[in-house]
């Protein structure tokens, strides 16, 4: 149960800053995610926070509490690798058990908390056999196990699901969250993948480069993206972008389309099936039928492939052009910086 | 069943195929080269003096029959006589009384009474199947053979033992710490694999005398316990350990002697062992180094009391085969044991 402060953190690495001047602020009890594409640093903050790497510039704070300078094992934060790395000589019990050895807890205390996490994460049967012998989820609650066990004031998780197959995947989201509502801890979790972004947070940092992008709830990030990298980063299938251009044709958008306007974006379930005179011609490349919803591949009359999702009712082949125009209220402008008008 | 499948497996569905006629050849050939003279040396440590200086030499431990005949206070050796006059009459079992050049006195042990002259080119020892345990026993008794192999193992245990210490440290902080100069430490390491070992023994008699360790185990175990060949070793296979597992530990609360403790050392255990029976085989065969630190009898490993068993005027064979054969034994032992080791070390350490 603790608060996180990250202020003006830099972080350069032979030269290559590849953090810069980041700012946030997680509250207690908070479940915060960050996402961003491979390379924009998410990790390497999350290392930061950890202690395992130590900043360049700025302070990391924890409950108002400058730890720039203190080792990894005195922050108080437990982590969760992706590779779950669980020292593979040891059994289950023994994988929980270190960090308790290590602080020198007494032996019977040790047994009980290891237990106590073990029923919590159904592992009881499972303590004695080694990591090779389990399976990736099992590993997978191992790797929590040892990090609920120590009762850390922050939980730290680095892309924990990525190595799990899709099914095991949605499973072990909701038994993260359910975990998450029972400890009540301050939670800091990275991934790239947008869906467990979305359907995770509290909060969503999305970064990219090195730069936090924007900072809100999930609903936030959807409705209303600051900048062109969000709106096509948060959602699937992604925003599509028409030209600015191209869009004023259409009579109803022309109030929101300033001279500034560059871009406008439209998410796939957003657009409409219209007349002839009203939207703007899509040729469809292609269609996937998904049960209750059909994805449309189409192209606009200057060459950008867009994406459209629409109800079944809308049957259309390779090659046939339909109309479509899109629900004002839910469009995106953005400026020729990408940013959010 | 399975085994001997395996063992005998062929290219071939039914018959032979070239490649494995070629294949039992080599390593036949192989067996015979590398093997035959191991086996005639253990077979030798097995013969009694006479028989060792035999000639033709025999494979196998022979040694003559003997009688004891009365009137004669020694045992007798038995020969079998051809009779000269008639070709086809069957040979006589009879003891030699005493030899005088080509012609032997000989007895035929029912009749001790009756002495017969003949040419020693019509006999023919009568041979039997000996083992001289005795060899081996007397080995125990007669010398302090025992002192030397006490000598010799705690040199190689220990040694061992401080050899894995030392070089897996040295292989913990160069393979997961970066430091200034952790480059150079490293080539620095590796040059003296350039060194030959008989370039530095004079500075490192010098040194052992200095510090007063002449005619001392340690001087012998420490001088060479840092190798650059295990802290290689080591490293290499230290650097496929994933990092992770490194910072997981730190996370722990583990100290930086725990975490090399508890799981840098045990993930380890294949190099470990490679390097383990490499220490055994280096130390235990070792003979320059205690040649010239170890200069008294109280003191002398095993490969010096070899060393010292030949004579300048006499050896005797028996024992100091029998002793090579004792020697032997050790290495074999951890070789066969640990072997499997080397292939998953070696193995491991390239592919991962």
């Amino acid at each position: 149960m603790s608060t996180l402060e990250l202020r003006h953190i830099n972080k350069v690495f032979d030269q290559t800053t590849v953090i810069h001047d980041v700012n946030l602020q997680v509250a207690d009890g908070e479940f915060v995610v960050f996402v961003g594409p491979s390379g924009c640093g998410k990790s390497t903050l999350l290392r930061l926070i950890a202690g395992l790497d130590s900043v360049t510039g700025g302070d990391v704070l924890i409950d108002a509490e400058v730890v720039n300078a203190s080792s990894a094992a005195d922050r108080g934060c437990a982590m969760v690798f992706q590779s779950y790395a669980l020292y593979p000589h040891m059994s289950v019990y023994a994988n929980m058990a270190f960090g308790l050895e290590n602080a020198k807890i007494p032996k019977a205390e040790i047994a009980r908390k290891v237990a106590d996490v073990a029923a919590l994460l159904r592992l009881d049967s499972l303590l004695q056999r080694k990591p090779t012998q389990l399976s990736g989820g099992q590993r997978q609650r191992v790797a929590i196990g040892r990090a609920i066990v120590r009762n850390p004031n922050i939980f730290l998780f680095d892309e924990p699901l990525s190595n799990l197959d899709a099914e095991l995947r949605v499973s072990m989201r909701m038994e993260l969250r359910q975990l998450h509502r029972r400890l009540q801890s301050t939670m800091v979790y990275v991934t790239h993948d947008q869906v467990e972004a979305m359907t995770m947070a509290d909060k969503i940092v999305v970064l990219r480069a090195g730069n936090i992008e924007q900072v809100g709830t999930p609903q936030q990030l959807y409705e209303f993206p600051a900048n062109i990298f969000v709106a096509g980063f948060i959602g699937s299938p992604r925003m599509n972008f028409v030209s600015a251009e191209l869009a004023k044709v259409l009579a109803y958008l022309a109030p929101r389309i300033t001279i500034h306007a560059h871009t406008v974006g439209v998410r796939p379930e957003h657009w409409v099936a219209c007349s002839e005179e009203q939207g703007l011609p899509v040729q469809v490349v292609s269609s996937e039928y998904l049960g209750s919803q059909t994805l449309v591949h189409g192209q606009l009359s200057d060459g950008t492939l867009v994406d459209i999702l629409t109800d079944t009712s809308l049957v259309s082949n390779a090659g046939q052009v339909i109309h479509m125009s899109f629900d004002a209220s839910k469009v995106h402008v953005f400026d020729a910086n990408g940013l959010r008008l | 069943m399975s085994v001997a499948n395996f063992l005998l497996r062929t290219r071939g569905r039914h018959r032979l195929h070239w490649t494995d006629v070629v294949t039992y050849v080599y390593l036949v050939l192989g067996l015979v080269v590398m093997f035959a003279p191991v086996s005639w040396l253990v077979m030798s440590s097995f013969k009694s003096e006479s028989a060792i200086s035999q000639f033709p030499p025999t494979f196998l431990p022979y040694s003559q029959q003997t009688v004891t005949v009365p009137g004669f206070d020694k045992p007798l050796p038995l020969f079998e006589v051809l009779n000269t006059e008639d070709q086809s009459a069957p040979p006589v079992v009879m003891a030699q009384a005493r030899r005088i050049g080509i012609m032997a006195a000989m007895v035929d042990p029912k009749q001790p009474e009756v002495q017969v002259k003949v040419n020693v080119d019509d006999r023919v020892p009568v041979n039997e199947l000996d083992f001289a345990w005795s060899n081996y026993i007397d080995l125990f008794d007669k010398f302090t053979f025992s002192t030397y192999l006490f000598n010799s193992v705690f040199i190689t245990v220990v040694a061992t033992l401080i050899t894995l210490l030392l070089n897996s440290m040295a292989a913990f902080a160069l393979s997961k710490y970066r430091f200034k100069g952790q480059r150079a430490v490293f080539l620095l390491i590796i040059a003296t694999l350039m060194v030959p070992p008989t370039i530095i023994l004079v500075p490192v008699f010098l040194v052992i005398n200095e510090v007063g360790l002449l005619n001392n185990l340690w001087g012998v175990i420490l001088p060479a316990v840092a190798t650059p060949t295990g802290v290689f070793l080591l490293r290499q296979y230290m650097l496929t350990i994933p990092d992770e597992l490194i910072e997981a530990a730190r996370m722990d609360h583990a100290s930086e002697w725990r975490i090399y403790w508890r799981v840098v050392l045990p993930l380890s255990a294949p190099a470990l062992a490679v390097l383990a029976i490499f220490s055994v085989m280096w130390r235990w065969n070792d003979f320059l180094l205690p040649l010239i630190v170890l200069s008294t009898n109280d003191v002398f490993t095993l490969q010096l009391a070899l060393n010292s068993f030949q004579g300048e005027l006499n050896t005797q064979w028996h024992y100091l085969l029998a002793m090579t054969v004792i020697t032997l034994i050790p290495v074999t032992f951890v070789f066969a044991f640990l072997q499997r080791y080397i292939t998953t070390g070696i193995a491991s350490a390239g592919v991962k």
